[in-house]
């Protein structure tokens, strides 16, 4: 067995015991912890596709939050009042939503370098959120609530049943494994090996006949479409959308998840997903303005923690080793 | 619309426009000098106008409060790179962009600690609080032609410093060599600190001279920080002269924006996506010059 083979079959049974793991917290918790993992679970997600931008293809976007907002309000505008949306036409129709914000947006700011991109993703996601902040199209400021869950009934059988928080969890799981499984097969294959290029030097893919403004489009908006899956699911799981879930502040945290866990890799985003969400839990408890202490937290690590907790544990593990041998 | 509330609309979007490259011009003189994107500028917005406020109170005059709060800001300013941006420089804007994210937090709930979350006004002070008369009925405010008259002063001043004096030069060279510069035997790290404090002070001051204006109330730097980065993404990254074309752009056409969608409708058709018309301004503007109209080529 060749070394790489058995990496390869050491992650998938290491994926493997995650999932099993995280299968069995509704068994023993609280629906309030059943819902805290399902949140981690769905910023996860969020967090996984902005690196794809971020960490993968060197798009550094700071309006990621507009494509997960997108797909709430889609679910939001496709309940019909007082009666349920159907689960298995409104998740396809709130995922194309997203892709199709992000391709509008897209087409515009893909073609911006560095700090242009920032700016510009920035404005844009703002605008959206001004669209749904200012009209009445849903609800202004106050955001609309979701009376009536989505139903998910393929003629008399319905397979699960989104009112019950349990299987919310298992539906929030599923899409967490596949969105995972979706970006490893993306990233392995010819389109991820292109966006790697793009990032360490675009001018040369080009020069190698790449349209590169082509494949960081597409990017961008499969980044957007995953964005909206964590959206639908946080809209189905608290029942509420408002702009909130478009601002820049959720932006800010899910980039700052994405850095702290460790950019670049999957599991980074997750780690730092889980990580981040505990330490919101735990200031939230400690005072009321707990947004310092998350404040002065963001400053710290984007200083002293580049390359973020995965990177923090390769080097101390480096320095063992080194000691050791 | 008559020739009077063109006028009175026109005043309105030059003011607006005057202010915003207040704020933009710090931004982009520390993005163009520096290469670092503050995220974080827009809060010295609103520091400025907290201070200016609560000062007022406390000293009684508008006019006094002014200096102090300006040299509060600075001191700010100086603080904050020493501690936290001169980390900065060498990194990739992403994480310039996150920490000053943090930085917004942290103001943002100082501002809670320190001032509460209420929406407070000042008034304005005596001696600009009268109005010059149009017709029997229009009139226009004179603080608010006092501040496009401040405003333009400190534009030619910044024009004054940056092209014609020694620092403003030895800035400029900075900004095209850093190292060159420091072999030459200047302190850069002391040039970047004058520069990031003057950057910082220009927002606050823009905050504390809108303030009798403007509410003064939470989160009104963020909205001046979104509308700046189109102000700077239109005007070109790093160009003044871009910036004060640009934020005169921003300025009559938001304000005329709101108030001819008004008017040629007759009904009210959808006044809240004025807030629109300065995006679609700066997509086709990205779609013509994605370097901005006064930018070096991307």
């Amino acid at each position: 067995m060749t070394r790489e083979r058995a990496a390869d079959l050491r992650g998938v049974a290491v994926l493997a015991a995650v999932v099993l793991l995280l299968a069995c917290v509704p068994l023993f918790a609280e629906k309030f912890y059943v819902q805290f993992f399902a949140k981690i679970l769905i910023m996860g997600i969020l967090a996984m596709s902005l690196d794809l931008l971020l960490g993968y293809t060197g798009l550094v976007s700071f309006g990621h939050a507009a494509f997960y907002g997108t797909a709430g309000y889609a679910l939001a505008l496709l309940t019909p009042e007082y009666q349920a949306a159907n689960f298995w036409t409104s998740f396809p129709l709130a995922i194309a939503a997203s892709a199709v914000a992000a391709l509008a947006i897209g087409f515009f700011v893909v073609r911006m370098q560095g700090i242009y991109f920032i700016m510009v993703t920035l404005a844009f996601a703002q605008m959206l959120f001004f669209l749904f902040y200012d009209t009445k199209i849903a609800g202004g400021n106050d955001g609309i609530y979701i009376d009536v869950r989505p139903v998910a009934r393929i003629g008399e059988w319905q397979p699960f049943n989104l009112d019950n928080f349990a299987h919310v969890y298992y539906l929030v799981l599923l899409l967490f494994v596949a969105t995972y499984l979706l970006l490893r097969v993306v990233l392995a294959s010819p389109f991820g090996r292109v966006l790697a290029g793009i990032k360490a030097n675009e001018h040369r893919m080009r020069s190698l006949g790449y349209a590169t403004f082509r494949y960081k489009l597409a990017c961008f908006v499969l980044a957007g479409a995953l964005a909206g899956v964590a959206g639908y699911l946080a809209a189905v799981q608290f029942g509420v959308v408002n702009p909130e879930m478009m601002g820049w502040h959720l932006s800010g945290a899910v980039m700052m998840m994405v850095i702290l866990g460790g950019m670049g890799t999957l599991r980074g985003p997750i780690l730092g997903a889980a990580v981040w969400m505990l330490l919101e839990l735990w200031f939230q408890d400690l005072t009321k303005h707990w947004h310092l202490l998350m404040g002065g937290f963001i400053v710290l690590t984007s200083i002293l923690l580049p390359d973020g907790l995965l990177g923090l544990i390769a080097g101390l593990a480096r320095r063992v080793r080194r000691r050791d041998g | 619309m008559d020739f009077n509330t063109f006028l009175i609309q026109l005043l309105n979007g030059v003011q607006y426009g005057l202010l915003l490259f207040l704020v933009s011009s710090g931004l982009t003189l520390v993005f163009g000098i520096m290469g670092i994107i503050n995220v974080a500028h827009g809060s010295f917005y609103m520091i400025g106008a907290y201070l200016a406020w609560s000062l007022a109170a406390q000293i009684g005059s508008f006019w006094l409060a002014l200096p102090v709060a300006i040299v509060l800001s600075v001191a700010i300013g100086l603080a904050l790179e020493w501690l936290v941006v001169r980390w900065l420089y060498q990194r990739d804007h992403l994480y310039q962009v996150l920490c000053t994210y943090g930085l917004i937090l942290v103001f943002e709930e100082l501002r809670s600690v320190l001032w509460g979350d209420d929406v407070r006004s000042l008034p304005v002070p005596d001696l600009l609080n009268r109005s010059i008369p149009l017709t029997d009925t229009l009139s226009y405010p004179v603080y608010r032609l006092g501040i496009s008259v401040v405003c333009i002063a400190v534009a030619a001043g910044l024009y004054y410093v940056i092209q014609k004096t020694r620092l403003g030069m030895t800035i400029r060279a900075g900004a095209s060599n850093r190292d060159m510069v420091q072999s030459l035997g200047i302190n850069i790290g002391l040039v970047y600190r004058i520069v990031f404090a003057a950057g910082i002070a220009l927002a606050a001051f823009a905050g504390m001279i809108a303030a009798p204006v403007s509410a003064v109330a939470p989160g009104m730097g963020n909205q001046v920080l979104i509308i700046c980065f189109v102000v700077v993404v239109i005007g070109g990254l790093g160009s003044v002269k871009g910036a004060f074309v640009a934020s005169l752009l921003i300025g009559l056409v938001d304000t005329f924006g709101k108030v001819l969608q008004f008017q040629v409708a007759g009904v009210k058709l959808l006044p809240e996506l004025s807030s629109m018309t300065v995006y679609v301004l700066m997509a086709v503007v990205l779609l013509w010059r994605p370097e901005g109209l006064f930018g070096k080529k991307l």
